[in-house]
């Protein structure tokens, strides 16, 4: 809120004074000490700060709280209880754990293929400009409706998937009830609209490495693939970082796929919450139980979460780097 | 969530976005001589359908019944029935409202985004402020606030104000974007020449009409490619949504959540209301697609 209500007021007190006919010079001086610009930046903080910073923090607050959603300004104090409640909770190690192999199972193959793609999509190619607008089509799919259609896609007796192994000899598979297969058809709905999108953002990487890297790879013998390893790679290691980032956080937050992967809407992830995942279980603490407080416990887990991972990944990197020189 | 790339230190003004993408200018860059084989074609094109097939899918699967689907072999062209299913996937959910309320949502999200982030973009670019480099690695780093781990408050606050299910409640909290700012100030950064502003100084103009009728002219390609994206990204936006509003108001994507939702779903009518809440979107694409890749390309970190 601090930023919020800030930014404002100096943009108030800071108004300029009246523009009087002054001389050339003095008018140069003012546009570069021109205090608009506290009026032009406050609209982004003013909404972000009220929008965005403010309930993120008081989120915390109200995980001290025992709170429902029928009476949201009413909570008691309760401490760390709500902490405590959480870590015992099966349904959180359950959900935790989920996420986890989901996250895995998207995010490592949807980086890797991306990879290759770029790779591919960095030849000198007929139709370039087709194949990138085509590798994007997906991400401009909505998660409802790439969800809704890979459930039709993965269901159990009218799905095509299913009359493809049942065409092929293999048996027909449940998908949505095992937790293996479950999470795999969830993945893989993530994987299809985000590769793409990685992808191009590989490739703009791609094309910034200098030329004369590859031609002096080149006259030291290395083959493509070692150009690949050895030039393409180390040169994209930030924007692979970023990507690795920006994933795991979505991946700890996944929340449309799972809800939506049974065709209904369900909170559980499942008859057995085979595939409920940490965001769902906030949703269903939240809006299903009316928990608010125990919703946004769960809420405050997850940046946790997603915290230590960001930190492990920049203390891995790091060391990395350390062990290069 | 918006989950946009951090634009780079070293975008290239994005004055041509017809040229196709960045690879023309970096001639020799990184395996760009080397002319793409068989192999690369074939892989790309398998990849290429891999995109394509579930929305082809969609389209097919949206013309049959369930037995039809599940036959062996499964059908693999559209037919007829596809606008009997469309009609009956707009009488069982309120699609057509749907789309009315998003594209006024996206609209009214992809003006102030762009108005909004075009305005801080060019004060973080060209105004001195004291305090302007803390204030732009503020916006920088609210990239890093996970904000749909939010909406507890959120909602809270938008029951307080009787907001639920009403329209404001989905766009004021995505008014305004970090990704923009940055967007805009890299831009403008590199485009806006000092000496059009100064030339507007002497001719006593105010700070904001120098905006209107210097800037934004010059930042037009870049808030064309904003806009795409920030429209792309509203539209598609699904978890605050689905909790601020009901089917009795909803966005496209409110209501293909409650498409499914009947005691034995017809495949047939979901596949034909998903394709309907996804056309305005495909259409869009296929259209700007060019100029969208443009803008992911020019928008993502460089190494």
């Amino acid at each position: 809120m601090t930023i919020a209500s800030d930014a404002p007021r100096e943009a108030l007190i800071a108004a300029p004074p009246p523009v009087t006919a002054a001389a050339p010079r003095r008018r140069r001086t003012r546009l570069t000490r021109n205090r608009w610009g506290y009026a032009y930046v406050a609209p982004f903080f003013l909404v972000f700060g009220a929008f965005s910073l403010y309930p993120f923090l008081y989120t915390a607050w109200i995980s001290l709280h025992k709170t429902s959603l029928s009476n949201i300004n009413g909570g008691t104090w309760v401490g760390l209880e709500n902490y405590r409640n959480l870590l015992q909770s099966e349904f959180f190690w359950n959900a935790a754990r989920n996420t986890l192999t989901i996250g895995v199972l998207s995010t490592v193959p949807q980086l890797c293929m991306a990879l290759g793609l770029a790779h591919l999509l960095n030849y000198k190619l007929r139709g370039r400009t087709f194949f990138r607008t085509v590798m994007l089509m997906p991400y401009a799919t909505s998660i409802a409706a790439a969800t809704l259609v890979f459930a039709q896609l993965f269901g159990r007796d009218y799905g095509l998937i299913n009359t493809a192994l049942e065409a092929v000899g293999l048996d027909r598979i449940d998908w949505e009830a095992g937790t293996l297969s479950s999470q795999v058809a969830i993945a893989s709905i993530v994987t299809w609209r985000w590769t793409g999108y990685n992808a191009l953002i590989y490739l703009a990487a791609m094309q910034s490495i200098p030329g004369e890297l590859y031609e002096a790879a080149e006259i030291d013998g290395a083959s493509k693939w070692q150009q690949f390893v050895h030039v393409t790679i180390p040169s994209l290691r930030p924007t692979i970082l970023f990507t690795v980032v920006v994933s795991t956080i979505g991946a700890v937050q996944l929340f449309g796929e799972p809800l939506l992967f049974a065709g209904n809407g369900t909170t559980s992830g499942g008859s057995s919450g085979q595939y409920q995942t940490l965001g769902l279980l906030m949703y269903q603490q939240g809006w299903s139980n009316f928990h608010i407080g125990q919703a946004a416990t769960t809420a405050w887990a997850m940046f946790m979460i997603i915290l230590l991972v960001v930190g492990a990944y920049a203390v891995i990197g790091r060391l990395r780097a350390r062990g290069n020189r | 969530m918006a989950t946009l790339a951090l634009p780079g230190a070293d975008n290239a003004p994005l004055s041509t976005p017809s040229d196709d993408g960045s690879g023309r200018r970096r001639k020799g860059a990184g395996g760009k001589n080397t002319t793409a084989g068989p192999v690369t074609y074939v892989l790309l094109t398998l990849t290429a359908l891999v995109a394509v097939f579930p929305l082809y899918w969609t389209v097919v699967a949206g013309s049959h019944t369930n037995s039809e689907i599940a036959a062996t072999p499964p059908p693999f062209l559209p037919d007829a029935s596809l606008f009997t299913n469309f009609r009956l996937a707009l009488e069982q959910a309120p699609i057509g409202k749907a789309i009315l309320n998003s594209v006024l949502v996206s609209g009214a999200i992809t003006v102030g985004t762009v108005f909004f982030c075009t305005l801080a973009g060019f004060a973080f670019a060209k105004l001195q402020f004291r305090g302007k480099g803390l204030l732009l690695s503020l916006v920088i780093g609210t990239m890093m606030v996970p904000t749909q781990l939010a909406v507890i408050p959120l909602f809270m606050m938008i029951a307080e104000l009787q907001w639920v299910n009403q329209l404001q409640a989905v766009i004021l909290p995505t008014l305004v974007s970090a990704f923009g700012v940055f967007f805009m100030r890299q831009y403008l950064v590199q485009s806006l020449p000092d000496e059009l502003l100064e030339a507007g100084r002497v001719d006593g103009a105010s700070t904001f009409r120098i905006f209107w009728s210097i800037v934004v002219p010059v930042a037009r390609p870049a808030m064309a490619v904003l806009a795409m994206l920030t429209f792309l990204t509203a539209w598609n936006e699904f978890f605050w949504p689905i909790i601020a509003l009901t089917t009795a108001n909803p966005t496209v994507q409110v209501a293909l959540a409650g498409l499914g939702s009947g005691y034995v779903p017809q495949q047939g009518v979901i596949m034909a209301g998903t394709l309907l809440g996804t056309l305005p979107v495909l259409v869009v694409f296929t259209i700007l697609g060019k100029q969208i890749v443009g803008g992911i390309m020019q928008g993502a970190v460089k190494g």
